[in-house]
């Protein structure tokens, strides 16, 4: 009878938990499994096919001397922290211009979302095009009058990386844009007429009363945002291929590069392993303070 | 309604006994560019006639973009019927796994062995006394080739070697031309370095480089030079900004630019666009002076399969492209030299004959891909694009990373 009144409590929920096996499975076996594996072959000499050859930390050493991991490196910094900072402050004053009652909003809220129906490729080849000094936006205010105008960022080392960044914010700034605006849509009307009552500024109002209130917006945001900036790699592929030289590169495409091209996987796993490190520096700190502080309120 | 079963039926029917008589086999290959296109089509035509069918499985974006989709597509277990390389050591690691066929009996009864010249070639499809693939053609790298328009243009004679390219720049880049076109991607630019190393220090130094890997020539004053004129290369290619070879191929056949460094494939395109050689454009192999030519080339690989029926259709391809008659057509097209040594040689061009007599002459020296793995060569593909797009890189900076890399290797 106790045994029928208590069940065990593997058997609770049983169907969830059965439905639940193939997505376990992938996270233990393909994604845990897979990054073990990774992490563990990177310590050996593997060519175009993984062998068991142990060089313990050479591939990691060669990894940090050479200067194009450093430029990847760079870039990927400079992008991220571009993206980030753009891709929040425009997609918020984005959402705010729209949340104003303004006529027409569902026109405009189409417009600045429909880059994100285009892939990175597609992405990448418009903007190749727009940026190109022949016949480009360079070419278009030239032929306004402005002979000298110069702005060529896909032909310059020194700001290519800017170019991709217009490009990937042009791409991803309306999904944000969205999310922003969902959430200030989610805001109670009666916050914004007791700020009004009490004489606070509006831009007062959404610094410093909405974005609190929006912050499980921000976070979701902020992880959508993140995510994207680690893997980049076909808007780089797309438009400026690694180029000029090796003055876009990104980590993602080393990976790629390595273990495809120059038929050196353990270089590449190296490198993945690094790409792997810098995503858990984020988001441990993060989880953290996320679910870290959950449990002080429990 | 029954009707329609019946023809569906029946439909169904007449395509499996099609796919029992004729073979399709899936040949996976770069070629795209015109004369490319041209050229692959004779093995098609010829493979077609044997009663199979060759399916066409052209991977754009040059061998760099391609290779990575063939060798997943063959690790991946989804083989293709056969495989282009570039013959050496680009698919050695496939071939020690045992995802290649051995082709050894073929070639024992068809003689290769006696056919192919030079005889490196096949040695480059050897891998302990087995014989894994079949080169198709030789391609040399060591080819200026010059739009003498352009010169006519500026008003200077069209150069005959190297150096009076250089002095002619000044004048081309006064009448608006792009001195030397050369396509951004980095394998090309390194192929320009290689073939200012080859040409202008000669083959003892590339051997003892690239073949034997010594980083103290490579940090000397003969590599010294040739980073020099290097920089006089970047500096005559800075205006050209396109992508791919045939692009740049492209500003020599409208006399945009001056010239182009690049292998004897440009001619394929150079045919197709109704140019003559000696009248529309020069070619100078070797730049004028080299006396070598590297003898790289392209080879098809045909993955182990378990069934008979297709491997009986890749012994048939792979007769068909050593065929004496369809290695002339195939390479006529191409602008490459045919393997064999024992085939009329007479419908050759000028630029051809040129290249021929410069084999004849001893000059055949091993490609970069029979002597450097695909990582070294990788590294140094980044270095020169590096060199080529950064104006403040020092040619002498740019020699120490070398040395570098060639010590790195050895």
């Amino acid at each position: 009878m106790t045994q029928q009144s208590r069940p065990n409590q593997l058997f609770r929920n049983l169907h969830a938990k059965i439905a639940a096996i193939p997505m376990i499975f992938t996270a233990v076996v393909v994604f845990a499994g897979g990054t073990l594996w990774t992490i563990f072959y990177s310590f050996t000499d593997s060519g175009l096919l993984p062998r068991l050859k142990f060089v313990g930390l050479a591939q990691y050493e060669r990894l940090w001397s050479t200067p194009r991991w450093l430029i990847s490196i760079e870039n990927l910094f400079i992008y991220g922290l571009g993206m980030l900072v753009f891709s929040l402050v425009v997609g918020f004053i984005l959402a705010a211009l729209l949340d104003q009652k303004i006529r027409f909003e569902n026109t405009f809220r189409t417009i600045f979302l429909y880059p994100f129906a285009l892939s990175f490729i597609v992405t990448g080849l418009v903007w190749q095009w727009i940026l190109n000094p022949e016949f480009g936006i360079q070419n278009v205010v030239r032929q306004m009058g402005w002979e000298s105008f110069a702005f060529d960022p896909l032909y310059n080392p020194d700001i290519v990386i800017y170019g991709i960044l217009i490009a990937a914010l042009w791409q991803s700034t309306g999904l944000i844009m969205c999310l922003m605006l969902a959430g200030l849509r989610g805001i109670d009307e009666d916050i914004w007429k007791a700020a009004r009552i009490d004489g606070i500024p509006m831009w007062k109002t959404y610094l410093l009363i909405i974005v609190p209130m929006m912050k499980p917006v921000f976070i979701t945001a902020l992880v959508i945002i993140a995510t994207g900036i680690v893997r980049v790699y076909d808007l780089v592929v797309a438009q400026t291929s690694g180029g000029p030289g090796i003055a876009s590169e990104v980590p993602a495409k080393y990976v790629y590069d390595m273990m495809f091209s120059s038929q050196n996987l353990g270089q590449g796993f190296a490198a993945s392993t690094m790409m792997l490190l810098s995503v858990l520096i984020v988001v441990i700190p993060w989880a953290y303070l996320e679910f870290g502080g959950k449990k002080r309120h429990g | 309604m029954n009707t329609l079963k019946a023809v569906l039926a029946a439909s169904t029917m007449l395509s499996v006994v099609t796919t029992a008589s004729a073979v399709d086999l899936e040949v996976t290959h770069w070629w795209t560019s015109g004369g490319e296109a041209a050229a692959v089509a004779e093995f098609a035509k010829a493979f077609d006639a044997t009663g199979n069918k060759w399916v066409d499985g052209a991977i754009a974006g040059g061998g760099n973009t391609a290779r990575p989709v063939m060798i997943s597509r063959i690790t991946g277990g989804d083989p293709m019927g056969a495989t282009q390389f570039n013959h050496g050591q680009q698919a050695a690691e496939l071939v020690e796994a045992g995802f290649m066929r051995d082709l050894t009996d073929l070639a024992e009864q068809e003689g290769w062995r006696d056919a192919i010249e030079p005889s490196s070639l096949l040695d480059s499809c050897t891998l302990d006394g087995k014989i894994y693939c079949v080169p198709v053609n030789i391609h040399s790298w060591e080819w200026l080739w010059l739009s003498n328009k352009a010169f006519e243009d500026a008003g200077v004679p069209v150069p005959t070697n190297w150096d009076e390219f250089v002095a002619a720049a000044p004048a081309l880049e006064k009448a608006g031309k792009i001195p030397l076109a050369v396509g951004s991607q980095s394998w090309q630019i390194h192929g320009v370095f290689r073939v200012l190393l080859i040409s202008l220090a000669g083959p003892e130094i590339y051997q003892k480089v690239y073949g034997e890997k010594d980083a103290e020539v490579a940090a000397g004053p003969e590599i010294a030079k040739i980073f020099k004129a290097a920089d006089d290369a970047r500096k005559m290619a800075a205006r050209s900004n396109v992508q791919d070879w045939n692009q740049a191929t492209n500003l020599v056949i409208t006399d945009k630019a001056g010239g182009q460094i690049i292998g004897d494939w440009a001619q394929g395109d150079f045919q197709v666009a109704g140019e003559v050689a000696g009248e529309d454009y020069t070619c100078l192999p070797g730049l004028g002076v080299g006396k070598a030519l590297e003898t790289g080339g392209d080879a098809f690989y045909f993955p182990s399969v378990d069934d008979p029926e297709i491997s009986s259709a890749q012994d048939e391809l792979a007769r068909v492209m050593l065929d004496p008659e369809v290695q002339v057509a195939f390479n006529l097209k191409k602008g490459s030299v045919p393997v064999r040594g024992d085939i009329d040689q007479s419908a050759a061009n000028d630029c051809m004959k040129k290249g021929l007599a410069i084999l004849e002459g001893g000059g055949a020296v091993p490609s970069q891909e029979q002597l450097m793995s695909p990582d070294i060569i990788n590294q140094i593909n980044d270095l020169m694009t590096e060199f080529f797009s950064t104006p403040s890189m020092t040619p002498e900076d740019a020699q120490q990373r070398f040395a570098g890399i060639i010590g790195s290797a050895s």
